[in-house]
């Protein structure tokens, strides 16, 4: 893969390592539920469809690489960056999406935890602007640094005048 | 709004309550159902009326309404940047309007930035609408016409069958009619004419029965197209108004108002599906904060001649050359290989697979056949996909063209653009391409430079916002 003409260099920060984590429990916790409702339907039901055995067999395969490389290659891909006037992130595995939104367009920046977060201490933040793109979102990030980070941003928001459209 | 809402829906409700009447078998039950559903909705109209007011202060418009949930919903009048008003048939009849007031919020939900006053007199409506984008005081005839930019030629009505809202439409129709039969039991193949026609369908050679279908079909669309292009741009007129905004009125029996405030316009999108390109003709719809997305409002002009929609879009955006019409840098050879790669390689893996299920499993052999037919197709509108991609960069537009079967030219102001979107899929990568998209806070948000070279997208999202992504350049 040739990176000669891919100029644009990666945000500078990594989000924390503990978001590997986050990224396995979810992984799992979604092929337990595809597996496990296939199982489920085999112990149970009289007579259920062989075939439900092959694709039982090939979804915890799949679980199982997916839950070991999606985390550790999202760890490598997700970063992000604040600079006196723009928020750069990146983001994504297999496909990447880079997103750059200057300071002086941004509407609101708040974080978010879910539960999975909240036990490791993780969180989100989303910087939203006045587009129907949907906002930039830093997931995985320690909550200590989000909530610094959220700080920073609102202030230089606040001085930045005009009404973000 | 009292009789307007339940007007407009038992309009709705005609057809199928005529054709019970006609022709199902009397059921009583069925009967009292009917006007027990009319009753409901005459009194969910009466109630809806009783519990909405609104009010027009110096600084917020406030609707209040909702008769089992209270909803208030206000918006500052500064924010407002553009007022639609429909009349429905309904609504007509009673010399009423719907006011539908859009600002640029950012809708979480669908209709959370805007304000819909349903229904007021034409007459109010006519006086909100100039209240509320009047910005400065300034005094208004309340006629004012403004000055014509467009107007309907009745030659524009050769471009109607070349749009394909015909043949959708009698999709419609006829999935209608069908769930209407199904529903009432209507026995159609006892009336003669229906009957003979059935017999002769299953009886008649499939050589004979193709054509005549087909010539059916494509007269019906044509008429259905006509209709529909007269139902929808009848009278249409494109205006620029004193007060800063450009407005355009159309419709034959729903008649649509939509003023735009000119500051807030971010641009213009130039649609040409084949078709209507191999006809010569465009569509234009403006790119705006403040219409909804859905309902046609953000149409500027109605199926044209190309030179009439330059024309119409130049002038609109007050330019001397519409940036639409900008030459175009094309992207690299390489994005030509994906587009056909995306395009053959999904028609030969159907292909081959109702191939093998015709051998294995007796699926009729014409199936692969047609699909491999499509093959080469695919291909062509894979090659016109690529010669459609193409970006540029003028004074004050970043423009983007692409697809085939439905074309579309962008032109977004490069100052409402408030960030950037590089997307870059596993293949994307291998073929040092990217997609670009300037993220705006007009229109659908987004807008998409397909396919570009790694380089050369780079350098466009420098040169159309100086200084945002240079910082994150490797210099050498």
């Amino acid at each position: 893969m040739s990176e000669s003409e891919w100029r644009l260099r990666a945000p500078a920060n990594l989000v924390s390592k503990r978001a590997v984590l986050l990224w396995t429990l979810r992984a799992v916790i979604f092929w337990v539920v595809v597996v496990g409702a296939q199982g489920v339907v085999l112990l149970v039901v009289d007579g259920a469809p062989t075939w439900l055995r092959a694709t039982m067999v090939v979804a915890a395969v799949v679980g199982v690489v997916h839950a070991l490389v999606m985390p550790r290659w999202r760890y490598r891909v997700h970063r992000w960056e604040t600079t006196g006037d723009a928020v750069f992130t990146r983001s994504g595995w297999i496909s990447q999406e880079w997103r750059l939104a200057p300071i002086s367009r941004i509407q609101t920046v708040d974080t978010a935890r879910g539960p999975l977060q909240q036990l490791l201490n993780l969180s989100t933040i989303t910087v939203t602007t006045a587009s129907a793109q949907g906002p930039l979102r830093v997931e995985g990030l320690d909550a200590e640094v989000a909530a610094r980070v959220v700080d920073e941003l609102a202030a230089t928001t606040q001085a930045t005048p005009g009404d973000a459209t | 709004m009292i009789v307007v809402r339940p007007l407009n829906e038992l309009i709705g409700l005609l057809p199928p309550l005529a054709a019970l009447v006609f022709f199902g078998d009397f059921d009583t039950w069925r009967v009292i159902t009917s006007f027990g559903v009319v009753g409901l909705v005459i009194g969910y109209g009466l109630l809806s009326w009783l519990t909405t007011k609104y009010r027009i202060t110096d600084s917020q418009v406030e609707l209040h309404k909702g008769v089992v949930f209270r909803q208030r919903r206000s918006i500052p009048r500064d924010r407002i940047r553009t007022v639609d008003l429909t009349a429905k048939l309904g609504h007509r009849l009673f010399r009423l309007s719907a006011v539908r007031v859009g600002t640029g919020q950012q809708e979480r939900t669908p209709g959370e930035g805007t304000v819909t006053l349903d229904a007021v007199t034409a007459v109010e409506a006519e006086r909100l609408r100039q209240a509320l984008l009047r910005k400065t005081e300034h005094v208004e005839d309340a006629d004012e016409e403004g000055v014509t930019i467009a107007s309907l030629d009745t030659r524009w009505y050769r471009y109607a069958p070349l749009t394909l809202s015909g043949f959708i439409s009698i999709g419609i129709v006829i999935g209608f009619l069908m769930n209407l039969v199904n529903e009432l039991d209507l026995r159609f193949s006892e009336v003669g004419f229906f009957r003979r026609a059935l017999h002769w369908l299953s009886s008649a050679e499939p050589a004979t029965v193709v054509p005549v279908v087909a010539g059916f079909a494509i007269v019906l669309s044509v008429l259905a197209s006509l209709a529909g292009y007269l139902l929808q741009n009848h009278n249409y007129r494109l205006t620029r108004q004193s007060d800063g905004t450009v407005r355009v009125r159309r419709g034959l029996l729903t008649t649509r108002s939509v003023s735009i405030e000119e500051k807030r316009l971010r641009g213009a999108v130039l649609h040409e599906p084949l078709l209507l390109r191999a006809g010569g003709g465009g569509r234009v719809t403006a790119v705006t904060t403040g219409l909804n997305k859905v309902g046609g409002s953000s149409l500027l002009l109605p199926p044209a001649p190309r030179p009439e929609a330059d024309r119409v879009t130049a002038d609109v955006l007050a330019v001397a050359d519409t940036p639409t019409a900008s030459p175009l840098t094309q992207h690299p050879a390489r994005a030509k290989t994906r587009r056909i790669i995306r395009a053959v390689v999904p028609t030969v893996v159907i292909a081959a697979v109702l191939l093998a299920l015709a051998e294995t499993a007796d699926w009729p052999t014409w199936l692969w056949i047609v699909a491999a037919v499509l093959v080469p197709v695919s291909a062509l509108v894979a090659l016109d996909r690529y010669r459609a991609l193409g970006h540029s960069l003028t004074n004050d537009y970043l423009v983007a063209r692409s697809g085939s079967l439905d074309r579309r030219t962008v032109a977004l102001r490069r100052d409402g653009i408030i960030g950037w979107k590089l997307t870059r899929t596993l293949f994307q990568r291998r073929a040092r391409v990217f997609t670009l998209t300037a993220v705006t806070a007009a229109g659908s948000g987004g807008y998409s430079v397909l396919d570009i070279g790694d380089e050369q997208g780079l350098d466009l999202a420098e040169a159309a916002i100086p200084g945002l992504i240079g910082q994150f350049l490797i210099r050498g």
